[in-house]
């Protein structure tokens, strides 16, 4: 079957009943809507029509199987306009997915007006169109949940950001209070943050206190000490504080080994080793008040 | 040729490596840091890589070295302004830097000598 | 004699981005250069162009120290959504005996810190070594976008 000549049949049976279909079209659509909003009616048949067209156009370069191609991109643009345009405004995929299928029926009535006599004209007309359409219609499905996905990612980054704190302490000491569970990427990027904050503030000494920690597991134990040693590499050192007895347990099953690192119960602690290992010393006032 | 500069302040050597060394830079560094170590009576060497956004096995091997052939000359290195990035990726390959001290930058740098020597 | 360190997907598809030859230091440099570009127009995170660069820089040192200096092929590579840096370094030299014992630490046959190819390798997310004695080696690696 030479599917150019499909295509340009199609095409022209589009082409021939545009005003008809897109009328058809908007209508079925319109039976969908949950409530009457004039707004929304003026878009959809916009996107109706722009779609029927471009269609028309893709159709009559001949491409009937591949979606991707090239004389598809226009159609693949609207379509992806469409459904990322109802991502944002909270439709379903589904709906937008239905939002193409719903021109199936239209366009199988204009068929069978076409094809009134030729049976097997109109069975494999039917079938192109059911193929293609399908295919545009996962299309959107595929797009929104690309949408969706980095919506969801950029909040992800952003409340990584903000859950990601380091506290100077004092001078030459800092601190990196962690709460939550830690899961590897949010290590990495809490590590990161750290290093670059030992440079930019000048510290000698970094505490990171993991009392707000439930558990650990092997890839974060492993991700501390690494960044252990790349702060130490780089100059400055590290004190981990706030080891609940869960932890140590974990840590001695896992057997991280923690030798070479200090490990204090408490932030309190921690300081108080920082301060002494930069030259610093805590002095009391006579009078009982703390100075 | 090019030669990087060493900077003589009191009995400390500072050197900066700004550039990408190629093999025979880093040679003859070697070669004019350790004639100066003998020259300059020097304690200290204070080895600048704050500019340096790539460290590999090589150049590891040749800041070792150097470090070695100094404590030989009796003067000891301290190596400054690691940036993070090398610093994880060393630690990522295994790469240590034996016998090499490390500190944040040049005025730390001269504590930590000033320091060594009165041990 | 080959070695897969990572997956090489068939549904994957490169775009060859430039060959660069690597027969001297200088060469080198204008290698790490050029990866260095091209991972940050990828927008790969610094640390993650620092560790592919470094890859680079020992994978070619060691082309020009035990292969007779070079060739470097940089692509870029996708699969679905992800895209990344493939650098293909090929020498034509005596290639590598014993490629196990090269991917260990610890081995070396020159003289140096001794961490062949198994530190490089850390530092990427595929490897993949191909090697011929007496006819040369090619080492593939590839850093992907996060």
């Amino acid at each position: 079957m030479n599917h150019h000549d499909d295509a340009s049949r199609i095409s022209a049976t589009i082409g021939k009943y545009q005003s008809e279909l897109l009328e058809d079209w908007v209508a079925n659509l319109k039976q969908q809507m949950i409530r009457f909003d004039a707004a929304a009616e003026q878009a959809t048949r916009r996107h109706c029509s722009q779609l029927l067209e471009l269609m028309c156009s893709a159709l009559r370069q001949g491409e009937i199987d591949n979606i991707e191609g090239r004389g598809w991109d226009e159609v693949r643009h609207l379509l992806t306009e469409i459904s990322q345009e109802r991502a944002r405004q909270g439709s379903t995929p589904s709906e937008t997915a239905i939002f193409v299928f719903s021109l199936k029926q239209p366009l199988f009535t204009r068929l069978r007006t076409e094809h009134a006599q030729k049976t097997e004209l109109l069975a494999d007309d039917v079938w192109t169109i059911t193929t293609l359409l399908d295919k545009l219609g996962l299309f959107t499905v595929e797009i929104f949940q690309k949408s969706r996905n980095q919506i969801i990612a950029r909040q992800q980054q952003e409340l990584l950001e903000l859950s990601t704190p380091v506290v100077k302490l004092w001078q030459n000491i800092l601190a990196l209070p962690l709460i939550g569970t830690l899961d590897s990427a949010r290590t990495q990027v809490v590590m990161e943050n750290l290093l670059e904050k030992i440079i930019e503030t000048g510290a000698a000494i970094a505490i990171i206190d993991i009392t707000g920690v439930p558990t650990v597991d092997t890839l974060v134990a492993q991700h501390l000490l690494k960044t252990i040693a790349a702060a130490r590499l780089m100059g400055a050192d590290c004190i981990i504080s706030g080891i609940r007895p869960q932890i140590a347990q974990t840590i001695v099953h896992l057997g991280v080994n923690l030798e070479d690192v200090v490990t204090k119960a408490t932030l309190a602690d921690a300081f108080v080793v920082a301060l002494e290992r930069t030259g610093a010393a805590i002095h009391y006032n006579k009078a009982g008040a703390k100075g | 040729m090019d030669r990087i500069p060493i900077l003589r302040m009191g009995d400390l050597l500072l050197v900066t490596i700004q550039v990408d060394m190629h093999d025979r830079l880093a040679m003859t560094l070697q070669d004019d840091l350790t004639n100066r170590i003998v020259q300059d009576q020097a304690k200290g060497v204070l080895i600048d890589i704050s500019a340096l956004d790539v460290v590999d096995t090589f150049i590891g091997r040749m800041i070792s070295n150097t470090a070695a052939m100094a404590r030989v000359l009796d003067a000891t290195t301290v190596v400054v302004g690691m940036q993070p990035a090398v610093a994880i990726t060393l630690v990522e390959m295994g790469l240590s830097l034996p016998g090499v001290r490390t500190a944040l930058n040049i005025e730390r740098g001269m504590a930590l000598l000033g320091k060594r020597y009165h041990e | 004699m080959t070695s897969n360190f990572g997956s090489t997907d068939s549904t994957e598809a490169d775009v060859e981005i430039k060959r660069l030859p690597v027969q001297n230091s200088e060469e080198l440099v204008m290698l790490r250069k050029h990866v260095r570009d091209l991972a940050v127009q990828l927008r790969l995170s610094l640390i993650d162009q620092t560790k592919l660069v470094t890859a680079v820089s020992e994978l070619a040192r060691n082309a020009l120290k035990y292969g007779g200096g070079g060739e470097a092929v940089l692509r870029i590579v996708r699969n679905g959504p992800r895209h990344g840096v493939r650098l293909s370094l090929i020498d034509a030299g005596p290639g590598i005996a014993d490629l196990d014992m090269a991917m260990l630490d610890g081995f070396t046959s020159g003289g140096g810190m001794g961490l062949g190819l198994g530190g490089a390798r850390r530092l990427v997310d595929d490897f993949a070594v191909h090697t011929t004695l007496g006819v040369g080696t090619v080492v593939t690696i590839t850093k992907w976008k996060r």
